[in-house]
């Protein structure tokens, strides 16, 4: 008898349990593969011989290239932020307030957020479809062949860009922003440049600042790790690269969202 | 001397191969042919330690890389040089590069001496001139060529090579087995060529094995093959049409 059949032959219970079993051991084999991935990565980021030529061209690839599309959503998002906090804060007769306003929301909250969630789509997408296709035309099997490591050469390297990237591109996010709030509240709603800027320099201080910044960091790490894992274990042909590149995005973001509230629940 | 003794390795229910013996002598070309999904691939996958064995040994020169670590298997894997099927080019490198790309890695030679030896494989294996292109910019003929070339450019003492000509018209396939044998008169590697191009391939081969639903059924030099009793080897060298049911 096989061993299909012979379970087949087992009570319903004792089919439910077995599946259930039998999920659970691939979900903890799959974070445990998670995790040792992570781990090995950080490891060759640490240990040389250092990349340095690959970890250039990945933080051109995720940060410069990712450049104008961050720089025009924290415009817009900016912009928005000024309206909307604007017409909330006037009902209180409040609107000295919607400098420190839009700069807390940018930068506690909505730059890392938002960034991370722009530059998943941009770079994170295309981390993942490079290294499907890498392995799937055996080039990563060509690399261990050479008795070189590919995890060095493919995951450290955008790893490190992440951490280096995320919080620039963060920055430069918030900033435009906060720009972009400040030309919707002079221009269209007449507010002063004193006022504006003013309330900001005393209600942000330097714990917001790091807030959002040690919130980048860990949104980089996280997009380039689950990215670059997606892609170097995708199944196979065009639909495995598919899936794998979809799943790397939905996965991100939502760990994105996720880890937001728990750095929002500890940090101060 | 690479020698595979009883190796048997699954996928899920199916065992693709079941106890599989195999002797390479140093300096000879070696063809394994077989039909498609066969296990050629897998076999080929096993002698690089890209898999590992359920059970059995690989010895390379007595050393059974079945148990070795990464750091040692890598040690070993210095020796090989290893012909992808569908090349394995890297699609961000240009030519040179790809060919460059194992010399900056794994040797300390200096930038005039790597460029040396890049334009004399380019030479070898005739694309003089090419380097610049991308991989996306030549034909197949040329890509496996490249990997040719990429393969052979640190001089190793074994190199594998995956279906070097499958999707080539019969010319380029004439061409890629020429190539093999002039590099190996010249270099003396030991060569193990998974291939079926059935009668080509006789002509560069010192030796065939034949490989079976997981086991080597045949082997011996080209002639011995061919006037093979075996059923099966007959079968597949004539190229025999069979019913699905056959199968």
């Amino acid at each position: 008898m096989t061993e299909r059949a012979s379970a087949a032959a087992q009570p319903l219970p004792v089919r439910v349990v077995g599946g259930l079993g039998a999920v659970t051991l691939d979900v903890v084999q799959a974070l445990g593969r998670f995790g040792r991935f992570l781990i090995q990565a950080l490891t060759y980021i640490v240990i040389p011989p250092i990349k340095v030529g690959r970890i250039v061209e990945r933080i051109h690839f995720i940060g410069f290239r990712s450049l104008t599309i961050v720089i025009l959503t924290g415009a817009f998002t900016g912009m928005v932020l000024g309206l909307q906090i604007f017409l909330v804060l006037s009902r209180f007769g409040s609107e000295a307030f919607l400098g420190p306003a839009v700069a807390l929301s940018l930068i506690r909250e909505l730059g890392p957020v938002l960034c991370a969630l722009i530059v998943t789509g941009r770079a994170g997408s295309a981390l993942t479809a490079e290294l499907g296709i890498m392995k799937i035309s055996e080039q990563i099997d060509a690399l261990t062949v050479m008795a070189l490591n590919p995890r060095r050469y493919l995951i450290a390297p955008p790893i490190v860009a992440g951490i280096v990237t995320f919080p620039l591109m963060v920055a430069l996010f918030d900033v435009v922003g906060i720009f972009g709030a400040y030309l919707i509240a002079s221009q269209l709603l007449g507010m002063s440049d004193g006022t504006y800027f003013g309330e900001m320099n005393t209600f942000v201080d330097i714990a917001d600042v790091m807030t959002g910044f040690w919130k980048a960091l860990s949104f980089g790490v996280i997009v380039t790790w689950v990215c670059t894992y997606k892609g170097y274990y995708c199944g196979h042909g065009a639909e495995g690269v598919a899936r794998a590149t979809t799943q790397a995005v939905v996965l991100s973001s939502v760990l994105i969202l996720v880890w937001d509230y728990f750095m929002g629940s500890v940090l101060p | 001397m690479i020698k595979v003794v009883g190796v048997r390795r699954s996928f899920g229910q199916q065992e693709v191969l079941r106890g599989l013996d195999l002797e390479v002598a140093s300096g000879e070309i070696l063809v394994v042919i077989g039909r498609s999904g066969g296990g050629k691939s897998v076999l080929l996958k096993h002698l690089i330690g890209l898999l590992r064995p359920d059970s059995g040994h690989i010895l390379v020169d007595d050393v059974d890389i079945t148990r070795l670590g990464r750091n040692a298997l890598d040690r070993i894997r210095e020796r090989y040089g290893v012909v992808f099927q569908g090349g394995a080019l890297f699609d961000s490198m240009s030519v040179y590069d790809n060919v460059a790309f194992p010399l900056r890695e794994k040797t300390g030679l200096r930038a005039a001496e790597i460029n040396q030896k890049v334009d004399e494989k380019l030479a070898q294996v005739g694309l003089e001139g090419m380097g610049a292109k991308n991989p996306a910019e030549i034909s197949g003929g040329m890509r496996k060529r490249v990997a040719i070339a990429r393969a052979l450019v640190t001089e190793p003492e074994i190199v594998f090579f995956d279906e070097p000509t499958t999707g080539l018209d019969p010319i380029l396939v004439n061409t890629i087995h020429h190539l093999i044998v002039e590099l190996h008169r010249k270099f003396r590697f030991t060569a193990i060529v998974v291939s079926h191009e059935i009668p080509e391939i006789f002509q560069i081969a010192d030796r065939v094995a034949m490989l079976h639903d997981g086991v080597i059924v045949d082997s011996g030099t080209p002639g011995a093959i061919q006037a093979s009793p075996n059923p099966i080897v007959q079968h597949f060298i004539r190229g025999e049409v069979e019913s699905v049911a056959d199968r």
